[in-house]
């Protein structure tokens, strides 16, 4: 059975994306990536250090990757559509995630700010996958406003602490017909096989392989769990069984 | 896409022999889900289903409490005029048949209501015939005009409007649309139809669509129960409704399960739809639509309405006469054979007694308007 | 002879007639792997040969670096 995942039109072999960002060593990105199996890799954008000008994160990921740059340290819309114009002009693609972000307390992301920027940069041509808080109305708006997919957050970035956010997610999920990627709150295989299994089209994570001790390993476990939610997905699950009520039968008029 | 595209995706596909296919087992893991899918839901349909009755009354029920509480809204019909140019062999309005025909001038549509506003209601439901002479756009603002001092909202159930037609109505004081497409297989419905205006499928089809992109609050949709295959039919009304609420998320979209009647002539009831296969259908339907209201009318007997109410029914019609001028004396033919001949203030008594809420005024645009509320 | 320009927010001193080529390469950036801006304008790759840096010019260079 043909289970292909497109974004944009672009077939997507993996339902995992893993982020670039948090590595004591970077160089061990590749060997991630293999782990992992994963096609999309995000990557940010930043001034150039003058005194190590050799750096440079494209060293450390393989060819042939899908390279999804975020607009990190954009406040609002204007400065997203900047900062992604920058990307573009790097060469490496016109896909960008929006990551718009004015609150440094808990780093949530701006929905309002990322409709905006999300219909200036489609209309651009940009192939844009906005980062969210999950609102029904809001990704709704994405949709409207030209996003390929919508990435709703499970819990805030770097917390770890899983879907938080799951009945709204959940909404999303049955509600959008675009892809949507969990992206952000997980920190354990099993949220991401929970997300699959919820019916999530991919998810996102980056913290939870980066700060792991073995974050190679650590890629492979959420391979496995990605898989595995999303096998069990299709597979159709049976559900919680519910005590039955007591109380009087409600169709005992018809044996009449 | 619009609806027709939806509809056309089952041209080949053969609900019975699905049904046929569907286990008890599966059917307990679709009572389990949270969330169900179309398929679950006709494989709710199925005879291995109609033995897990009970289990998914009980469920309509736990999610009808959820979502609806224990309101439940009266409303009552009023028959303005029943001139019509349709042929329609189910239905006692037909051109073809020699009936006491009426309609009432926009004073006595006004009596009628003074006389309805009297015991009570406040929701009004419209309708007429298809004659576009006797009951034009301009007769139907004019009415709904004169409606609006006695009653905070009114829905229509007339011919399929054009958009704007819709738009105009809207605007002079129309809050909601119910249409029965009648039956959704093509074939039959052109069958029955040949003559006037309703040969039209896809006009009817897609007169909710109209409706809602003009800003209509809400929509009743439905068959006809009694024509055409009950799990096809149920299908594709859960279908519509599951689409309208996906295109308008801000309208109220509920279903109704009207089942034929007995009527001036003699029709025959091709595929008639038992108490058994009704709660089925209602319960099933419940289930796949947390949100959607449920209507059911006085085509069906006290008893029966009684019963059925816990499992999902969240608007009752009352004191009422499906004959033109029915509340004001000189009554034409009726429509159909009434079967529960309660007026407001026992229908209120019973919703009581039985543990509801008896809602009569659920919305009024005034609200929107700034103008005091007379009621 | 020099002229000052404002080089990823701070203040600097480049030769006068220095094109953005020059200035990279001065510095050891790969071009390929750097998008530049010169007063809030995106330089595309091709033109850092003919574009000479000005006084006062606001210039960022950036590169991908890892991120989430």
């Amino acid at each position: 059975m043909n289970d292909e995942l497109l974004i944009a039109g672009v077939p997507v072999r993996s339902r995992l994306i893993t982020g670039s960002g948090k590595y004591r060593d970077e160089s061990i990105i590749k060997d991630v990536l293999e782990a992992a199996q994963c096609d999309i890799i995000t990557i940010a954008l930043r001034r150039i250090d003058f005194d190590s000008p050799q750096e440079n994160i494209l060293k450390n990921i393989p060819s042939g990757k899908v390279l999804l740059p975020n607009t990190s340290g954009a406040r609002n819309a204007e400065e997203a559509v900047r900062i992604a114009r920058l990307a573009r002009a790097m060469g490496c693609g016109n896909w960008v995630k929006i990551e718009v972000i004015n609150d440094q307390k808990y780093l949530l992301p701006d929905n309002h700010e990322t409709v905006l920027a999300t219909e200036i940069l489609s209309r651009d041509g940009f192939v844009v996958l906005p980062y969210m808080s999950p609102d029904l109305s809001a990704a709704r708006r994405m949709v409207d406003a030209g996003a390929a997919v919508v990435m709703p957050l499970g819990a805030p970035i770097g917390s770890n602490r899983g879907l938080q956010t799951r009945e709204l997610l959940e909404i999303i999920i049955s509600e959008i017909d675009i892809p949507v990627i969990v992206d952000a709150g997980i920190g354990k295989p099993s949220h991401a096989a929970e997300a699959m299994e919820l019916g999530a089209d991919a998810v996102l994570l980056n913290t939870a392989i980066a700060s792991s001790d073995d974050p190679v390993a650590m890629a492979r476990a959420f391979r496995l769990a990605v898989e595995a939610g999303r096998t069990a997905y299709l597979a159709g699950m049976a559900g919680v069984s519910k005590t039955a009520r007591a109380s009087s039968p409600l169709t005992g008029f018809l044996d009449n | 896409m619009p609806f027709t595209g939806i509809i056309s995706k089952y041209d080949s596909f053969d609900f019975d022999s699905y049904c046929d296919g569907v286990t008890s087992q599966k059917v307990k893991n679709i009572l389990s889900r949270k969330q169900i899918s179309e398929m679950d839901f006709l494989a709710l349909l199925s005879p291995a289903a109609s033995q897990h009755l009970e289990e998914m009354a009980q469920r309509a029920m736990e999610l009808t409490r959820g979502h609806f509480g224990n309101a439940v809204v009266i409303f009552t019909p009023l028959y303005i005029s029943n001139y019509c140019r349709n042929t329609c062999p189910y239905c006692s309005f037909a051109a073809q048949h020699h009936i006491n025909r009426r309609h009432l001038s926009v004073d006595e549509v006004e009596k009628e209501a003074e006389n309805i506003a009297r015991t009570g209601i406040r929701h009004i439901l419209v309708l007429t015939g298809e004659s576009k002479e006797k009951a034009s756009v301009e007769y139907l603002e004019s009415a709904v005009r004169v409606l609006r001092k006695w009653f905070s909202t009114i829905s229509i159930e007339v011919y399929p409007l054009q958009e704007q037609e819709y738009g105009k109505v809207i605007e002079v004081g129309v809050d909601g649309l119910t249409i029965y497409q009648e039956t959704y297989n093509i074939p039959l419905y052109k069958e029955l139809h040949k003559g006037g205006p309703k040969s039209n499928y896809e006009f009817r089809l897609l007169a909710p669509e109209r409706a809602c992109r003009q800003g209509i609050r809400q929509v009743t949709v439905g068959a006809l129960l009694g024509l055409y295959n009950w799990r096809s039919e149920s299908f594709f009304t859960a279908l519509h409704a599951a689409y309208l609420q996906k295109q308008f998320p801000s309208v109220e979209v509920s279903v109704s399960f009207p089942r034929l009647r007995p009527l001036a002539g003699d029709f025959q009831v091709k595929y008639p739809v038992n108490d058994r296969q009704f709660v089925q259908i209602m319960t099933a339907t419940r289930i796949f639509l947390n949100s959607a209201g449920i209507t059911i009318s006085t085509r069906e007997s006290e008893n029966f309405r009684n019963s059925v109410l816990p499992l999902g029914i969240t608007k009752v019609s009352a004191g009422t006469s499906t004959a033109v001028g029915g509340h004001s004396g000189n009554p034409s033919t009726t429509q159909f054979e009434i079967a529960d001949s309660r007026d407001v203030s026992r229908m209120r008594t019973d919703l009581m007694r039985m543990g509801f809420q008896p809602v009569m005024h659920d919305w009024n645009r005034k609200y929107l308007e700034g103008e005091s509320c007379k009621s | 002879m020099s002229i000052r320009i404002i080089l990823n927010g701070v203040p600097e001193e480049v030769s006068s007639g220095m094109t953005m080529l020059g200035f990279l390469q001065s510095r050891s950036i790969n071009p390929s792997h750097v998008v530049v801006e010169v007063n809030k304008s995106i330089v595309n790759r091709e033109r850092f040969a003919d574009l000479t840096l000005n006084e006062n010019d606001l210039v960022e260079v950036l590169r991908f670096v890892g991120g989430g």
